[in-house]
């Protein structure tokens, strides 16, 4: 069913392991986002599967065409630079039929002064130029074709940029951070426009970003991918409630998840604060760490964690609060809805209430462990 | 300050304005001073001192001088001398600028392409550069000596009878060339070089993804216009530097034989420092630079619009 495979791809620089064996398939049609911090590797990966790098062992298949030992041009790929890359000395319409130039005419019928001597380049160049007028209008550039990318805003270099790899319609569209050139406003804009285009476009992609927000809000799924290794590959509700791994946890969700220290009992059960969870194959003694999302943590009344409210951000549709945990000083983040942040201020001390059920609980290692939450001892008083 | 203010707040703001304006163009003009001193000293007053000159039937040594007109260029256009060596100027920057180019941008490509060695051979082809080119002379002599010389040797072990280089009129002017060629092929890389790490790499990136399969295809879409502003200034460099050979004519061939070596700049030598007809060497000199100002007009006005592309 997959479309295009990735099996164990490693690659070093000097000594240096940059993708330590790197899995994936992709669907047809399929929008996979690549996210991790900046030197994940997640860059090297798509250059790979571009043919722009070689990969030291693995194997990549495309449409059932096994692409290792194939040059860039020979992979049917078509990739969107962060800086899109486009060629200052052509016009928008000279760039957008580089691609099918490169692959209609031969070298000599490419060939300035000659080239337009030779029989038969002139059907194929009208053709090309039918096509590049059709992608262009699709993509709304018709009035900037006859300019050149210093003559054109980013926004309007992006769409060109677009147009030059959807315009031979690929196996397979490679995007390297298109957005992240882009003003904030554009930015949000542009990520509607590229799903559209893509769905229209029927084959997977692969889209590299370091941006969250861009990888959920755009991908089918997401891979997240952290030191060279593709620690979890899934929807984005997956990604956001169920991370496979506390790096997963850690990099995805803005403001981003709460993790505390616990400890399993003597009763193999782990207790935090009210909430007692019993997790599989742990045994007594064992080090956990607790993940719990900013909005699953609430203000109590009575019981619950003892803190103290330290700083307080307006984010418009919610407030962000960070809170002083009185037992262990480490700071939670709470995300509040405006009502309940209200009548609070800085320094001012709250009980903190945990949903037990949302709790993500890691081994050391920082795997996901399955845990169930066993009933509060003490009854914390919830709000929502 | 403050109270002042609140009391005459239009007034002085608007004073103070005015006075700021004036004291920034006070301390522009006098930050501008040395140079355009300089300038004037060194630059402007002599190219008009020597157009002035050529006007002149002026000799070193003589306290008088008169007003010519046109004379000194109505000698010149029957000077065989003058036109022969115009002409050998013209054939020595028409042979050395294509070549010393084209060897300069080959020699680029390849140390870009090489990690291995690059400050070795870049150090390399620099070196006749750095070199004194009058000391390097001598060395030239040697080689293209007609009997002693290595570069007959090699031909004669071939079975080749190599001609008396320098002392040929068929070869002085290729022979001269060619050492020209030699010398500023390796500045031709150095600026090349230069030129080619600013390209950006996603651009040959993006090339490899279009189809750009070979070299030579990427070398086409992006290497040479991408090259182009640099193109330029190493082709208006290359001419210019042509155009002033004195130094390998000077030392080697002294013009000969029988003035088949003679270029723009050794002729105006001879008739301003050794006949001491500073009049008639101006009148050349004036030749010689407004042969330069259009070249390099012609270059950047015909050229620069097809090599900047925003």
């Amino acid at each position: 069913m997959s479309v295009l495979s990735l099996d164990g791809i490693t690659k070093s620089f000097g000594g240096n392991a940059i993708l330590k064996g790197v899995s994936l398939e992709a669907n047809p049609g399929e929008f996979i986002a690549l996210v991790g911090p900046s030197g994940c590797g997640k860059s090297t990966l798509l250059r790979i599967v571009a043919g722009l790098d070689h990969a030291d062992g693995g194997t990549i298949t495309l449409a059932g065409r096994d692409l290792s030992g194939l040059a860039a041009a020979d992979r049917n790929v078509a990739m969107v630079f962060q800086s899109y890359a486009l060629y200052p000395h052509l016009t928008a319409a000279e760039n957008i039929s580089v691609p099918l130039a490169m692959r209609r005419l031969s070298s000599w019928q490419r060939l300035p002064g000659i080239g337009p001597l030779l029989p038969g380049q002139k059907e194929i160049r009208r053709g090309i130029r039918r096509e590049v007028e059709a992608m262009a209008s699709s993509l709304k550039i018709n009035h900037l074709l006859d300019r050149k990318p210093g003559q054109m805003s980013g926004g309007q270099r992006q769409r060109v940029a677009l147009a030059r790899a959807m315009v031979r319609h690929p196996a397979l569209f490679l995007m390297d951070e298109p957005l992240s050139n882009l003003d904030a406003n554009l930015r949000v804009h542009a990520r509607g426009e590229i799903v559209d285009l893509h769905r229209k476009s029927g084959v997977p992609a692969l889209y590299v970003t370091h941006d969250q927000s861009e990888a959920l809000s755009m991908a089918d799924r997401v891979a997240v991918m952290i030191g060279g290794q593709l620690l979890q590959l899934a929807t984005p509700q997956t990604i956001y409630d169920d991370p496979a791994h506390i790096e997963v946890a850690r990099f995805i969700g803005q403001p981003r998840v709460n993790l505390l220290p616990a400890k399993a009992g003597s009763d193999g059960l782990v207790r935090f604060g009210d909430i007692v969870l019993s997790v599989a194959g742990l045994m007594p003694g064992n080090e956990v760490t607790i993940g719990i999302r900013p909005e699953f943590v609430h203000l109590g009344q009575i019981g619950g964690l003892a803190a103290v409210i330290e700083r307080l951000e307006f984010q418009g549709s919610d407030v962000t609060a960070f809170a002083r945990l009185a037992a262990i000083g480490e700071t939670m983040v709470l995300k509040l809805s405006p009502a309940e942040a209200r009548h609070l201020s800085n320094g001012q001390p709250v009980h903190l209430v945990m949903q037990p059920q949302k709790a993500l609980v890691f081994a050391k290692d920082g795997k996901r462990l399955p845990a169930q939450a066993e009933m509060a001892q003490v009854a914390g008083a919830f709000h929502g | 300050m403050a109270e002042a203010a609140v009391s005459f707040p239009l007034t002085t703001a608007r004073e103070g304005q005015r006075r700021a304006a004036a004291r920034e163009a006070r301390i522009a003009w006098l930050l501008a001073a040395p140079a355009l001193v300089l300038i004037t000293l060194f630059i402007i007053l002599p190219v008009v001192a020597v157009v002035v000159l050529g006007f002149t039937d002026f000799e070193l040594g003589y306290d008088e001088f008169r007003f010519v007109g046109f004379e000194n260029y109505a000698e010149l256009l029957s000077d065989r001398g003058f036109r022969i060596s115009l002409w050998n100027t013209m054939v020595y920057a028409a042979s050395v600028t294509p070549f010393s180019i084209l060897i300069g941008l080959g020699v680029a490509l390849l140390i870009e392409g090489e990690t291995r060695g690059r400050a070795f051979f870049r150090t390399v082809y620099f070196l006749p550069v750095a070199s004194l080119l009058v000391a390097m002379a001598t060395v030239w002599q040697y080689m293209l000596h007609p009997s002693i010389g290595p570069v007959n040797m090699v031909l004669a072990f071939f079975g080749i009878a190599g001609p008396n280089w320098l002392g040929s009129s068929d070869t002085v002017i290729p022979s001269l060339a060619l050492i020209g060629i030699w010398q500023s092929a390796g500045f031709n890389m150095v600026l090349f070089l230069a030129g080619l790490t600013a390209i950006p790499r996603e651009l040959y990136a993006a090339a490899e993804v279009d189809g750009a399969r070979s070299g030579l295809d990427r070398f086409r879409l992006v290497t040479w216009p991408m090259l182009g502003p640099t193109t330029l200034f190493v082709v208006v460099i290359s001419v210019i530097n042509s155009v002033k050979v004195f130094e390998t004519v000077k030392t080697l061939t002294e013009g000969g034989p029988n003035k088949a070596s003679e270029v723009l700049l050794f002729t105006i030598y001879q008739e301003g420092f050794v006949y001491l007809r500073v009049g008639y060497a101006s009148a050349m000199t004036v030749i010689f630079l407004a042969i330069l100002v259009v070249l390099m007009f012609l270059q950047y006005r015909v050229l620069d619009r097809q090599v900047h592309y925003s």
